[in-house]
């Protein structure tokens, strides 16, 4: 966080143990992250840790705040789990807690429930991170009222490919629109930004 | 003989007991692990305690949950949804409906 590092996994750890470790090191103090799945868990964590170090974040009306998340997997983890439990009919239990993560957005939905946030969202699945999605749809709605700040990144999880990059844009002028004068998220948003912020 | 019915009718009441007991500890083990509440133990639970709203804070998920539980570990269904807030008002309702419907 701010350039320094805030967590490193032992390295040994599976996924959920790495997330419940960075849980407690985020002192999150959040049961109900416990009943996510894995992506809700990686985009809840990702995003909140951004958003401690979003200066002013707190002061933007929920319903000023996007969510713009993509991935390539969708929720390819928790539709296998839920497939498992319903493949075989002689033992037939699908579980309603599983169920309830086979979408993708479900993700933007637990960061939208956790920060009562209340603006648009979306979510795209694309078959690899594409900054020109990202920066153009973001822009899109930071430049449409109420919009002016936006959540947007990748969350993605499939099996041992784990990626979370979330970055915090905001429509500096949005508010001063008839004012003459740089208007400095287009300057500093775009898909080149994006691009190499992802690929740190 | 007469010593032998008493036995056998305070035998009968304390296996019962010893039943719902039973259910209890297992229910609240199995509980924890069918909802993921990783920060509480299952000796946390308060037998009486309500599920949801106050006590364990449980949400409309955590009842759908529930109910599969009952099936799956117990093969006990609710007959008739009305019932269900009365069943899932403790630990204790739920051990006592299993108890009391368990073929």
């Amino acid at each position: 966080m701010n350039d320094t590092l805030f967590f490193e996994g032992n390295g040994s750890e599976d996924l959920p143990a790495f997330l419940s470790a960075l849980y407690k090191k985020s002192e999150l103090n959040y049961p109900k992250f416990f009943k996510m799945d894995k992506l809700c868990k990686l985009g809840v964590l990702a995003s909140e840790l951004m958003i401690r170090t979003t200066t002013g974040f707190e002061e933007v009306p929920k319903n000023e705040i996007a969510l713009v998340l993509s991935n390539n997997a969708s929720s390819l983890e928790s539709d296998r789990t839920h497939a498992n439990a319903i493949s075989n009919k002689q033992n037939y239990f699908p579980s309603p807690s599983v169920f309830v993560y086979t979408l993708p957005n479900i993700v933007i939905g637990e960061i939208a429930i956790k920060h009562k946030i209340t603006g648009e969202n979306a979510f795209f699945v694309s078959e690899k991170f594409d900054a020109e999605l990202l920066q153009s749809y973001t822009d899109i709605l930071l430049h449409t009222k109420p919009t002016t700040l936006a959540i947007s990144g990748w969350v993605n999880l499939d099996g041992q490919s784990v990626e979370a990059f979330v970055y915090c844009v905001k429509n500096l002028n949005f508010k001063q629109e008839n004012t003459p004068g740089i208007n400095r998220d287009e300057h500093l948003h775009n898909s080149k930004n994006i691009q190499h912020l992802y690929s740190l | 003989m007469s010593i032998y019915i008493i036995q056998k009718t305070y035998n009968t009441y304390t296996v019962y007991k010893m039943e719902v007991q039973e259910i209890v500890t297992s229910l609240k083990s199995q509980i924890v692990e069918q909802l993921n509440l990783e920060e509480i133990k299952p000796e946390d639970i308060d037998t009486d305690a309500p599920l949801f709203g106050t006590g364990l804070g449980l949400d409309s998920i955590d009842a759908l949950e529930l109910i599969v539980l009952l099936e799956k570990n117990y093969n006990v269904k609710i007959e008739d949804p009305k019932e269900s807030k009365a069943i899932f008002a403790s630990v204790k309702t739920m051990a006592e409906y299993i108890a009391a419907h368990t073929k």
